[in-house]
């Protein structure tokens, strides 16, 4: 299935792009979402650590991602 | 302002001139807007319950800001002052924690986003 991951701050920077898109298996994680990008993108490791939101929610390693999710990348915040 | 309430604690944040001795030149603020909202509304909530507030206020800007705006102004109104010092300091410290909102800060020598690497 295709997922498109939307990326925000420094995450946008290293996919150079707001929005990257990837082919992965229908019943694929938060944690193979990240190993995926982690391949394609290796300066996403060298982040302090980053999360993951799916459907404006953060999500955990074990949750599995559906087709029509809105994914997010989410570096270490810095509101206020 | 209710009549009720006693008293109205404010938080204004500003931006600063430096950080760690480095010299800030400005700021530029990005959110993920409706997750944003929504992460907000939940630390209000989560506010009202544990004191006893009368009203919340959480305002956040994004884009560009000079030295000496303001990204930030959080406001508690409540019969007793304990309540609203309480609130607003757990309002502004849960915000900087889980609102994706990130800061890049601009020095004379480039920009960096602020608590990327560690």
């Amino acid at each position: 299935m295709k997922i498109n991951v939307l990326a925000f701050g420094v995450a946008k920077d290293i996919f150079g792009s707001g929005e990257v898109s990837l082919e992965m298996s229908n019943d694929a994680t938060i944690y193979n979402l990240k190993y995926l990008l982690e391949q394609q993108y290796p300066r996403l490791k060298q982040l302090s650590s980053y999360m993951v939101a799916v459907n404006n929610e953060y999500a955990l390693p074990g949750d599995t991602i559906h087709e029509r999710d809105e994914v997010a990348i989410i570096p270490p915040v810095s509101g206020g | 302002m209710s009549a009720e309430s006693g008293g109205i604690d404010v938080f204004i944040g500003t931006v600063r001139n430096q950080t760690k001795g480095k010299k800030v030149l400005k700021l530029d603020f990005e959110a993920y807007e409706p997750m944003a909202i929504s992460e907000m509304y939940k630390i209000a909530a989560r506010a009202f319950e544990r004191w006893p507030v009368q009203k919340i206020l959480i305002h956040h800007r994004t884009g560009l800001l000079q030295v000496g705006e303001v990204p930030v102004i959080i406001a508690v109104s409540a019969a007793h002052r304990d309540a609203a010092f309480e609130a607003c300091r757990y309002i502004i410290d849960t915000l900087k924690q889980t609102v994706p909102i990130w800061k890049k800060e601009s020095f004379e020598d480039g920009d960096v986003w602020v608590a990327a690497h560690p």
